[in-house]
């Protein structure tokens, strides 16, 4: 059993004398479903192309389930992989019962599965339709069955939402979960950051080619310094009393009725218990864990001051 | 082995859903039986075969058309699928470069085969049944002139690969493929027709082979319309070649290499190339 499903060790990637990718190393083990987070350009389907073996690394060197991608036994490795591009493109005359079992023989994986496949992405009552008349969800659709084909250990989803109805997002993301019950490793990239905090267990921050930062979204809320919201509404107008009596916290904001402060996360319980102290004063409270969003905001404004 | 065998099937089947094979086969069938019509008026007066009259005519039809199916097939064949995405896709399944360029290879040659042997061949039959049927030197002759026009369109679809593997944009290889196919079978003897009148007592025998050679399509000429006596006098307008008189292996190797080097080339570029 390999414990480490995908591995960068020190990868530099350079195209051309532009570095794209600056001396990455990060480890996903077996089982856990990353997000790779970053704007356009920042690495990040490169990290995929390494990790398909469709190009080599300049420097370093990248592993999929112990062995290298682009290596003499790169073959049995992408057996067990499975992959979506970000732009997915099918041959338009084919129907996509035709392409998904040209994959499948590729894959050697048995036919007989693509039914069930096609039924699981919704696909079942156009199985036998060109996929030039697909729209684009359908065939983004099309392309998560092709991915999923041959029980794949390592997931690779580039941008797997786009294109697709909040309906069919949903679908997905319990789609998701399933594959985490059975244990498959995903690396995902993604813009959808918000929808996507519940369903990860690691996030990975690109920036230029760079890898900001790497952990649960917890490890990265303490390490960014990221301040949780507390919003807080007082009883009949007394928020002046009530920001006095907490004077030394950090006070955003105050009206008549609602005072909001901003602590680090890990003072977060202290000034709770202080609030709580209060008492009747204290109509209700709000607490605000920073999201994907702000974090990678975070991380940006970090690279570029 | 199967992979390639895979890709090619796939190849086949684009082939038949996109009307390729249709068109291909409807268009030779089309251009040989209209000539071997209007072929068998002249022959009664000079007591030719119908069907060496017919090889005749097809040579000089093949040495225009499978060039141009030939590139038509695959100037596409890579540089299209990187650029519409399905490359990226195909390349992460375990498949290696030298499949894909091996598949696709196979699955064109077969296409081309299909198309040759159906449109010739029915060009072949009318022709064989108003004389004395295939089973003669003249048969012999129509069946070499159809496996060398397979070659002559495999070595420009080698060639058209070459040019998919090389360039960035479908555009440019369309473009390539075009001016491929009017050098080589346009401008290149017309070039050397004038070179000949220029300066013919200048340039020896062996440098003028080799010039040639270099011209997979005059290699064809010279397998097809050298190679028999009949031929070489119904086939007037070859005049400037009757006196080349190259061993027919040679032929066939230099054809073949027209086939292998560029497919060659093409699958040493292809495997370096970032997807």
């Amino acid at each position: 059993m390999i414990d480490t499903a995908l591995r960068f060790d020190h990868v530099v990637k350079a195209y051309d004398g532009k570095t794209v990718l600056d001396d990455i190393s990060i480890q996903i083990p077996a089982g856990d479903i990353v997000a790779l987070v970053g704007h356009n350009g920042a690495g990040k389907t490169t990290m995929m192309k390494l990790l398909l073996g469709l190009i080599r690394p300049s420097q370093g060197r990248v592993l999929v389930l112990g062995t290298d991608p682009a290596g003499p036994d790169g073959a049995g490795a992408k057996r067990k992989l499975g992959f979506l591009p970000e732009t997915v493109a099918f041959q338009q005359a084919m129907t996509g019962r035709e392409i998904l079992n040209f994959f499948a023989r590729l894959k050697r994986a048995p036919l007989a599965c693509n039914t069930n496949l096609l039924q699981q992405v919704g696909l079942a009552d156009a199985a036998d339709r060109r996929v030039k008349t697909y729209s684009k969800g359908m065939r983004q659709r099309l392309g998560l069955a092709q991915a999923l084909l041959g029980s794949p250990k390592v997931l690779l989803l580039d941008e797997p939402t786009t294109g697709l109805d909040p309906a069919l997002r949903q679908q997905f993301y319990s789609l998701l979960s399933e594959l985490k019950g059975q244990g498959v490793t995903v690396l995902l990239s993604s813009h959808a950051l918000s929808e996507l905090e519940s369903r990860i267990d690691k996030v990975a921050i690109m920036n230029a080619g760079r890898l900001m930062a790497c952990g649960t979204l917890t490890d990265l809320r303490i390490a960014a310094h990221a301040p949780v919201r507390i919003r807080v509404r007082t009883r009949n107008g007394r928020a002046a009393e009530v920001a006095d009596q907490l004077a030394g916290a950090d006070i955003k904001q105050v009206n008549g009725q609602a005072i909001e402060f901003r602590c680090p996360a890990e003072d977060k319980m202290a000034l709770v218990r202080r609030i709580s102290e209060l008492g009747i004063d204290i109509e209700d409270m709000e607490i605000d864990m920073p999201g994907l969003d702000q974090l990678y905001a975070h991380y940006r404004d970090e690279a570029h001051p | 082995m199967k992979t390639t065998l895979i890709l090619a099937g796939q190849e086949i089947r684009d082939g038949l859903r996109n009307r390729w094979i249709v068109a291909l086969s409807l268009l030779l069938a089309g251009f040989s039986l209209s000539l071997t019509f209007l072929g068998s008026a002249p022959s009664g007066t000079l007591g030719a075969s119908p069907l060496l009259i017919t090889v005749v005519s097809l040579s000089s039809l093949s040495i225009v058309l499978l060039p141009l199916i030939g590139l038509m097939l695959s100037y596409d064949a890579v540089v299209g699928e990187i650029e519409r995405g399905t490359m990226l896709l195909l390349l992460s399944y375990p498949v290696a470069r030298w499949q894909v360029m091996a598949g696709k290879f196979l699955g064109h040659i077969a296409i081309l085969i299909f198309a040759t042997v159906f449109g010739y061949g029915s060009a072949g039959i009318v022709a064989a049944l108003s004389g004395d049927g295939f089973l003669n030197d003249a048969g012999i002759a129509f069946a070499r002139m159809t496996g060398s026009s397979i070659l002559l369109g495999s070595a420009f679809l080698a060639i058209g690969y070459l040019i998919s593997t090389c360039v960035r944009e479908r555009a440019t290889a369309g473009g390539l493929a075009i001016a491929t196919w009017i050098f080589f079978v346009l401008i290149y003897d017309t070039a050397l027709l004038a070179l000949l009148v220029d300066q013919g007592e200048a340039i020896a025998g062996g440098i003028f082979h080799t010039i040639l050679l270099l011209n997979p399509t005059d290699a064809y000429r010279l397998f097809n319309l050298g190679g028999f006596d009949n031929i070489s006098a119904l086939s007037g307008t070859i005049g400037m070649m009757a006196d080349v008189d190259l061993p027919v292996w040679i032929l066939l190797v230099v054809q073949a290499a027209w086939v292998i080097l560029p497919l060659g080339l093409a699958s040493l570029i292809f495997r370096r190339k970032d997807i």
